[in-house]
């Protein structure tokens, strides 16, 4: 059968599966880089300030949140907010009625939702830029996110993060 | 006299029905306005389905594109002599903004879904590739069409740059607000874009605006907000486009059945084969696309005869309020119905939500996920638009989603009376309807 909001549906099942993201864009960024990694995402990305960002995806989790599927907690920061998602027991009553297929595999998803926002901000562009060669590479980073002072550590440490998750 | 340099030796102007004039002295621009690539954009609508809809939405990328170019041009004059901006990148903003939508094809929104295409990867194409485009950048220098290319995709190494084409308060947005506004005849999307452009100001790395010109901006903000629901979401709008979703989804199904059409589907096969050159990419616009539709309504396979017609002579689908999560089960026995008069689901009962096109809405900024806009306050601090404008606060927490379900109400009433699922269709879908 024809799945019902398939895309929401892969939405709903990455927060499902791992129990709960907290960040706006810790989530884009995870997306992004599953995404990267061949899973079937359909949200489109382009580069912004940030680094790699869909709206599309903004939107979606708005959907989801509005439909009650996934919970949106507003968590004041030190000087910020950030917000917290969880699936409810109607999000979890439509994966079950959802046939949309995705292969996640859950340590993988562990790892990344260990991360900083900002490390997986840093993993992400070097993925955008994945066309280029290694060193052409990093010197874009440099590039395009001299204010965030990335480390050669920091590049080297996002490296291997990538090597592991693409083996 | 270095091409970059060279001037015309008169001032070419266009009319144009928002800004007036459109200025062209650099040799460059000139140039470029006149390459194959850039004409074709002539043959593709700014608003794609719109028009079916707002009769008067017939304008097309190219008009656009010029406007694009106005804006940035005025801005610049603006910009002349002003701390933070580097005059020598004044050519490449020019370039920038008026190549930045050279890779948009015909409806491109759907032919991207279906295709899996990316319209920023063409116009990186054209302006990287072996067009004429690209020969006209090169005469500047060899590095030039990367340094278009990179801002036009976000990533060239100077922000203030890149924001003037793209960022929440841009040229791109100031203009097709306006000229949609324009074309569709709507009272929304006008706002003081002369007053706007006087309060811009280039700091380090992006554009901000003095504080004193918050109220242009908030209209601004206002009328993204208002041409969203207006215009570009109109269901009717959004009916056109689940139908030529529909038909190109169908057209490739056919396709890769082996499925033999009346007439040869050529300017097509490298998108089924999803394999397209830069070559078939160009060649095909809207009448291309048209003249094949209504081939296509000849057809003898009936799911596209029928969506090919639908779409040629308006015969729209109808739409009902759909919650998702409220309605689940009424969905899935509407789909079997569906089944049951042989009416196939998959094409002819559709669940469309706000996501499927999205719309830039503004957002603050929050954890950093895109840049804000900046205020520039008398004490040169920078503050966040929406901390300072209870209008734009507003705005921005509103709820902005939506799902409808499309269907074909005539084919529906079309079925004898004595049928039980139309009877009980008509029941669910009544119950969507109030």
């Amino acid at each position: 059968m024809f799945s019902l909001l398939d895309n929401h549906a892969k939405l709903v099942k990455v927060i499902a599966a791992s129990e709960g993201i907290v960040g706006r864009k810790k989530l884009q960024k995870i997306i992004y880089i599953m995404k990267k990694l061949g899973l079937p995402f359909e949200e489109k990305y382009t580069f912004y300030f940030y680094g790699p960002y869909s709206e599309e995806l903004s939107l979606r989790i708005e959907e989801i949140t509005n439909l009650g599927f996934v919970s949106e907690v507003r968590e004041k920061k030190s000087n910020y907010y950030q917000y917290r998602y969880q699936v409810t027991e109607q999000g979890e009553d439509f994966l079950k009625h959802s046939n949309t297929e995705l292969p996640l595999e859950q340590s993988l998803l562990q790892e990344m939702k260990e991360q900083s926002s900002r490390f997986l901000e840093l993993v992400s562009t070097m993925l955008y830029f994945d066309h280029l060669p290694k060193p052409e590479i990093e010197q874009k980073v440099q590039e395009v996110k001299k204010k965030s002072n990335y480390t050669p550590e920091d590049i080297k440490e996002a490296w291997a993060f990538i090597n592991r998750l693409q083996k | 006299m270095a091409y970059k340099d060279e001037k015309l030796h008169e001032e070419k102007v266009f009319k144009d029905p928002v800004h007036r004039y459109v200025h062209v002295r650099d040799r460059v621009i000139w140039d470029l306005i006149g390459t194959k690539e850039f004409q074709r954009l002539r043959r593709i609508k700014q608003l794609g389905t719109s028009f079916l809809t707002f009769h008067g939405a017939e304008h097309s990328r190219f008009n656009h594109s010029l406007g694009v170019y106005e804006i940035v041009r005025r801005i610049l004059i603006n910009f002349e002599d002003r701390p933070n901006w580097n005059h020598e990148e004044r050519l490449l903003c020019l370039c920038a903004a008026l190549l930045h939508d050279l890779g948009h094809g015909p409806f491109s929104h759907s032919f991207e879904k279906v295709f899996k295409l990316d319209h920023e990867d063409f116009t990186r194409s054209i302006i990287l590739g072996d067009t004429e485009v690209n020969q006209v950048l090169t005469n500047i220098s060899i590095e030039f069409p990367q340094k278009v290319a990179d801002v036009i995709n976000k990533t060239y190494h100077d922000k203030l740059v890149v924001s003037l084409i793209s960022s929440q308060i841009d040229a791109d947005r100031m203009d097709y607000l306006q000229r949609d506004a324009y074309f569709t005849g709507v009272s929304y999307g006008h706002f003081d874009m002369e007053r706007i452009l006087r309060v811009m100001r280039p700091v380090e790395d992006q554009v901000v605006i003095k504080e004193s010109g918050m109220h242009a901006v908030e209209d601004y903000i206002m009328s993204r907000y208002q041409m969203y629901w207006q215009v570009y979401f109109h269901p009717v709008t959004r009916s056109a486009e689940v139908i030529l979703t529909k038909i190109l989804h169908r057209v490739k199904q056919l396709y890769d059945e082996g499925y033999t059409f009346k007439v040869e589907p050529a300017p097509f096969v490298s998108f089924f084969e999803e394999q397209v050159s830069l070559e078939d990419y160009i060649k095909l616009d809207e009448a291309v696309v048209l003249y094949y539709f209504q081939m296509w309504a000849e057809e003898d396979d009936p799911i596209l005869s029928d969506l090919a017609y639908r779409f040629i002579n308006r015969r729209l689908f109808k739409y009902a309020e759909f919650n998702p999560n409220l309605q689940m089960n009424e969905w899935m026995e509407l789909y079997q119905l569906f089944r049951d008069i042989d009416l196939d689901p998959d094409y002819y009962l559709v669940v469309d939500s706000s996501s499927d096109l999205p719309y830039d809405f503004y957002r603050p900024g929050e954890e950093e996920e895109r840049l804000p806009i900046h205020l520039l306050m008398p004490n040169k601090e920078l503050r966040e638009l929406s901390r300072q404008s209870d209008i734009v606060e507003a705005i921005s927490g509103k709820k902005r989603t939506d799902h409808k379900l499309y269907y074909p109400k005539d084919l529906i009433e079309k079925l004898p009376e004595d049928r039980p699922e139309k009877q009980q269709i008509k029941k669910i879908l009544h119950k969507q309807e109030s």
